[in-house]
């Protein structure tokens, strides 16, 4: 094997195909990365048994073969070399590769030991790659993180025609995004449950290109077979789905609020911020609304206290809500709008946060934050 | 140290006992033993009735049976011990602010701390002794000590002196010559295991303690409880009464009559701890987040397991999972090389007073409303059935409704379902000597005995003359658990006006 490639594609190829091995592989082999020579371009792999990553990258090759060798140790070595052609050849059992008047030698592992790559299923669609992580990471940080109840920790996607859903819980608060994207069929009908961590980091990383596509494979086959790619410019990415029944999350959401408040969204988070100071271990934060106005307060009792009134839209009933200032702040983050609309039923029902580009203007539905308040017992 | 006895403390007499006895007529003036009735069971109290016989706490209740096995033996009712203790604590808060509660039936309480400087002579502390020791007998019904003293030490000493009803108040400057003729056994801290070791250098009474040098008794007890004793010896005490001593954990343990041999008993036992615990917690108005599962082994080796939950709840549909996710580890760690487990124990931590609300069992929720809305016929016919009895007995019936399959139920414990009361089996009610229950005709009453598929319950109150018995079969569908917290409610005698 013999080949020779640009040491920045190499680099960044190196660096994403790497990012999904194991940290403590089980296997040795599992802590490679596969390297093929063949045609006009090298594609390095990675599995873990879980995800699987793919980078196809524009390669002279001179001689094509495939070798193994350490990830770690390679994406080491590409990220420090000078911006110079890469040439790598097969010396026996060992791999040089030259750099200017760099030179290293590496070991390889046996390549007939390395699992096959899991097959790419067949595309279901394509997203805008920004919009899509964008929408990922609004979701994704109301995930579970323990995996007591394995699926808490994964972001439900469905796919219902030119809609795609994205849900998820970690039994406390629930994040829903609706996203519009280009689906292959025009009915088609699908859902799947990805783990959050692994779509949350392969939605950022694949923000290079212009699209991605969602690739699904038949989730009604064999239990513990499901799987999702995700492709975009060259590199590909699958992913084993979590299995388990995800909660009917739409009979959560009231069907109707007793009222909702609106407030500036920067401000409403300064504001949680400086009052948490005083919740330790996000003991509530307690905001009671009255007309034209909201009042922020934390800590009981002996305790240190703060307290914090805004200006808020708000006409009804006085109310008080509790929430843990944790799971406020990063609702409040990932609506990403200018005015926060917060509605409400009860203090022990689940409140929603929605966006709105202004005070006056109409929320917007396509992202709900529904978080769970903290009742008082003592 | 301060001139006034100031440090009051007060502890009601044979309390669990005397509760029962006050909820239960016929028992009154008759030997009661409450604890663990099984055959590893231990006393946890005896009425000054069953003391005749030779019977106390923390004796094997194997023994106590054959010392007077005519008494009545009783499971303890905590809902309603904990309903009377907050009436003698509120009362206590009421005197002075720095009340410190050590258990449901004991407190301390520092005079010095109220508003107008508290009692300034020996004459004025036994004034107000006797006057708190009254107001309890007037709100419970029930009789305390009291024993005043300059230290925690000798007020603790001084409740214990005349016991039951009694009252005594240490002078300032007498209290050496009132600790020395006492046995060492009624210094606080010295068991029978202390007395024993003093007994062999010839220390029967503090005075004969007394006598012994620091370093004697360090020798005898090691550092820390030899020092310690040598101070108390003198009545040297300077512990502070501190308010509220904070709840730190709620926990219950069992001592089983027979190992547990299989993981479903087990998992049952440690699910029946579970839903005990969550009741503690809730009665005591706080929420937790740590869940300990404690197993030991039938060679007394012990092992805890925990885990901590992302909020602090109340919900035992998240409790009781979190302690059977524990109890596989924990009791396989506890049966190394013996099969069987002889105790098991969970506790909650981390407490708070504030509950995180939680999706799925928000979820739960909204569906038994549904489920609710579809029953609608069945469930007017039974609601008029209640509205035809004179008082409407709580329907808190586990198992009254079979609970909705819900999915992730593990299937593997059938005895149990994980997001639901246990469901009717008819040996999974369990009539437990003492408890309260309600037959549908008979009205209220307790459970005298239970055994062989019958239960016998006397129908009396707690204001009713020594009632009668009758015998059901153990899955009488007319006879239903009452809460005791309930029953310890109705039978507090009305606020005397005034106060």
């Amino acid at each position: 094997m013999k080949f020779r490639v640009e040491r920045d594609v190499l680099a960044e190829a190196v660096a994403w195909t790497a990012k999904s091995l194991p940290a403590r592989p089980p296997a040795p082999v599992l802590a490679g990365l596969l390297l093929s020579a063949i045609g006009e371009e090298l594609v390095i792999s990675g599995f873990d048994y879980e995800v699987s990553s793919r980078s196809q990258l524009p390669a002279q090759v001179e001689e094509a073969g495939t070798v193994l060798v350490s990830g770690k140790l390679l994406a080491d070595i590409a990220r420090a070399l000078p911006n110079r052609p890469v040439e790598f050849s097969t010396d026996g059992p060992k791999v040089q590769l030259v750099c200017g008047s760099s030179r290293f030698t590496l070991q390889t592992m046996p390549v007939e030991e390395y699992p096959a790559l899991p097959d790419m299923p067949k595309a279901a669609g394509s997203i805008a790659a920004g919009t899509f992580a964008a929408a990922v990471a609004q979701v994704a940080v109301a995930a579970g993180k323990d995996d007591t109840l394995p699926f808490l920790t994964g972001v439900r996607v469905e796919i219902n025609g030119d809609t795609l859903r994205l849900v998820a819980t970690d039994r406390y608060r629930l994040a829903v995004r609706e996203i519009l994207w280009k689906p292959e069929i025009a009915d088609l009908d699908a859902v799947a449950l990805v783990p959050a961590k692994t779509l949350h980091e392969i939605a950022r990383s694949l923000t290079g290109g212009e699209f991605v596509t969602l690739a699904l494979a038949d989730t009604e086959a064999e239990a513990g077979q499901g799987l999702i790619g995700i492709e975009a410019s060259g590199k590909r990415t699958t992913t084993r789905l979590l299995e388990g029944e995800f909660i009917k999350y739409n009979s959560i959401f009231p069907a109707e609020f007793t009222g909702d408040a609106v407030i500036e969204t920067s401000a409403l988070i300064e504001a949680v911020k400086r009052v948490a100071l005083v919740a330790e271990r996000n003991t509530p934060v307690r905001l009671s609304f009255s007309t034209g106005q909201v009042t922020l307060e934390a800590g009981t009792g002996d305790e240190a206290r703060a307290s914090e009134t805004m200006d808020a839209v708000f006409e009804g009933e006085d109310i008080s809500l509790a929430f843990n200032p944790g799971y406020l702040l990063e609702g409040l983050g990932a609506l990403e709008a200018p005015y926060t609309q917060l509605s409400y039923t009860t203090s022990t029902k689940p409140a929603v946060l929605t966006g709105r580009p202004a005070a006056d203007a109409d929320h917007d539905p396509a992202y709900r934050y529904l978080v769970m308040p903290i009742r008082l017992t003592g | 140290m301060r001139a006034v006895p100031s440090i009051l403390h007060i502890d009601m007499d044979a309390f669990f006992a005397a509760v029962e006895q006050r909820h239960k007529p016929s028992l009154r003036g008759k030997p009661v033993v409450v604890g663990g009735v099984g055959l590893r069971g231990v006393v946890s109290t005896a009425s000054y009735e069953a003391r005749v016989y030779g019977i106390g706490s923390a004796m094997p209740t194997a023994v106590a049976r054959r010392r007077c096995p005519n008494a009545a033996y009783l499971f303890p009712r905590f809902g309603a011990y904990h309903e009377v203790s907050q009436v003698v604590m509120g009362l206590l808060r009421e005197v002075t602010p720095l009340v410190e509660p050590v258990s449901l039936d004991e407190a301390f309480i520092d005079l010095a701390a109220m508003p107008d400087g508290g009692p300034g002579t020996v004459e004025d502390v036994r004034a107000l002794a006797r006057r708190i020791s009254d107001q309890v007998e007037q709100r419970t019904g029930l009789t305390a000590s009291v024993g005043a003293g300059t230290s925690k030490l000798v007020a603790k000493v001084a409740s214990d002196a005349e016991k039951p009803h009694g009252c005594v108040v240490v002078a300032g400057g007498s209290e050496q010559e009132w600790l020395d003729p006492l046995p060492v056994r009624k210094l606080w801290g010295v068991g029978p295991a202390t007395a024993d070791r003093l007994l062999k250098l010839g220390a029967t009474t503090v005075a004969q303690l007394r006598a012994l040098s620091e370093s004697e008794l360090v020798g005898l007890l090691g550092h820390a409880w030899g020092g310690q004793l040598y101070r108390l010896s003198r009545g040297q005490d300077d512990r502070e009464v501190s308010p509220d001593r904070e709840t730190k954990s709620v926990s219950v343990e069992d001592t089983y009559p027979h190992d547990l041999m299989d993981r479903p008993a087990i998992r049952a036992a440690i699910t029946e701890l579970a839903e005990r615990v969550v009741r503690r917690l809730k009665e005591s108005g706080h929420t937790g987040r740590t869940v300990t599962v404690k197993a030991r082994g039938h060679d007394f080796t012990t092992v805890t397991r925990s885990e901590t939950l992302a909020a602090p709840t109340d919900d035992p549909r998240l409790l009781i999972p979190a302690a059977l996710r524990l109890v596989d580890g924990a009791a396989d760690a506890a049966t190394g090389q013996m099969h069987g487990i002889r105790l098991l124990g969970v506790g909650i931590s981390g407490l708070a007073e504030y509950a995180q609300g939680d999706l799925i069992a928000e979820l739960e929720g909204l569906a038994a409303e549904e489920d609710e809305a579809d029953g609608e016929p069945e469930r007017e016919g039974e609601a008029a059935a209640v509205r035809a009895q004179p008082d409407p007995a709580p329907s808190a019936v586990p198992g009254a409704t079979a609970p909705s399959a819900v999915p992730g139920a593990p299937s593997a414990v059938p005895a149990v379902t994980l997001y639901g009361p246990v469901p009717v089996a008819s040996e999974g009610r369990r009539w437990l000597a003492g408890k309260d229950v309600r037959h549908a005709e008979r009205g209220p009453g307790w459970v005298q005995g239970a055994g062989l598929g019958r239960v016998t319950v006397r129908f009396e109150g707690p204001d009713t003359p020594p009632g009668r018995i009758g015998t059901f079969s153990v899955d009488d569908p007319a006879l239903e658990p009452v809460d005791s917290a309930e029953v310890a409610r109705a039978a507090l005698p009305a606020r005397a006006v005034g106060h």
